[in-house]
């Protein structure tokens, strides 16, 4: 597997991430009654759409550019 | 001498050396880390109901170096990218960036979460005298709650000399909130922002105590894992930082004017290895920051 190939398999682990602490933040607003994990969690969920957007844009460049896995 | 298939693939694999090399040696790796990870689910699993510590470590810090360590996992296959256009000023630029993320990374482990964790101090009560601290434990109210009790009273030392002098016969720490405060409600849950030490006082005395240090590898499973796992991804940060360095500086130029492809091999290799432990990273800190 090459540079690319990998690249998008992190990009792809990351906003499984982003997601995860998403919704982790979300947990810890419930059962602790800390309000301040909400913005944590707007902030994880639009990062994992961030990283979405790029994987995408990421493999769309490399494709033009013929850089093949 | 040339070294062969450095830039063109092997005919019998279809690869270069250097990738086949470094594919092998991320093999090894994956051993690595795979061992200590399970080492760790099998610790925590195994731990008695309360000794298993939670939310002693910076969530947001964490989450900044997480970000930082993506962010430089970006850069390092832009730099690469640029490479293969031949846009030798554009991977200059991006491999600085991937540098400066990792000293960045590096410097926010060495310089502020490694020594909050030593400057902080952790009695874990026996099983006699959890009564006694009571007022600091909070265990009844857990109990009604239905919740894991609590074992040990942590803070700041007052009296560092304790530790290692048995003339002195008792601790004085200054209480994190958790124990000064241990029946509030928004106490049963750990803080995943940091919260410093109170200026509540309290004596424990030696006799009452199993096992006392302060936040260091030896005080307890949990801050082992941390420290060996940590320890080690932070080793690796560095190796990293040092090779890109190298391809940075103008051996990296001198290279790009004798044959391009064979720094865009070079950093190839060097990425895929960024990226690995980049990945580790990713494993790292939903195990130990939020978990």
């Amino acid at each position: 597997m090459s540079l690319k190939g990998f690249h998008i398999v992190f990009i792809s682990v990351s906003t499984l991430l982003a997601l995860g602490v998403g919704a982790w933040c979300l947990w810890v607003e419930s059962v602790a009654d800390a309000p301040a994990f909400r913005v944590g969690a707007i902030c994880s969920f639009l990062s994992a759409v961030a990283l979405i957007i790029y994987g995408i844009w990421f493999y769309r460049k490399m494709k033009r550019l013929r850089i093949i896995i | 001498m040339e070294i062969p298939y450095t830039v063109t693939a092997r005919p019998d694999t279809g690869l270069w050396n250097a990738k086949v090399g470094i594919w092998l040696f991320l093999a090894s790796e994956v051993m690595l880390f795979g061992g200590l990870f399970s080492a760790y689910v099998f610790l925590r699993l195994d731990a008695a109901p309360g000794a298993w510590p939670h939310g002693l470590l910076n969530v947001p810090v964490g989450t900044m170096n997480t970000a930082i360590l993506i962010a430089s996992s970006v850069t390092v296959v832009m730099a690469w990218a640029s490479l293969k256009m031949r846009r030798f000023r554009a991977y200059w630029w991006y491999m600085l960036v991937t540098i400066s993320c990792g000293v960045i990374f590096l410097g926010v482990k060495l310089a502020y979460e490694w020594p909050q964790k030593f400057e902080h101090f952790g009695a874990f009560i026996k099983k006699d005298a959890l009564e006694k601290y009571e007022p600091y434990l909070g265990n009844h109210h857990l109990a009604e709650r239905g919740l894991a009790p609590r074992i040990e009273i942590s803070g700041h030392l007052h009296n560092p000399e304790a530790l290692h002098d048995e003339n002195v016969k008792e601790y004085e720490v200054a209480l994190d909130p958790v124990n000064a405060d241990p029946t509030n409600p928004n106490m049963d849950r750990p803080h995943f922002l940091y919260v410093p030490a109170t200026d509540k006082v309290v004596t424990i005395e030696k006799a009452d105590v199993e096992y006392a240090n302060m936040f260091l590898p030896k005080h307890s499973a949990y801050f082992a894992s941390y420290f060996t796992i940590t320890g080690l991804h932070g080793l690796h940060v560095l190796g990293g930082v040092i090779v890109f360095t190298y391809l940075w500086l103008p051996v990296g130029t001198k290279l790009y004017k004798r044959n391009p492809e064979h720094l865009a091999n070079r950093v190839e290799v060097a990425g895929l290895f960024w990226h690995f432990v980049d990945l580790v990273w990713i494993f790292v800190f939903p195990l130990f920051y939020l978990l």
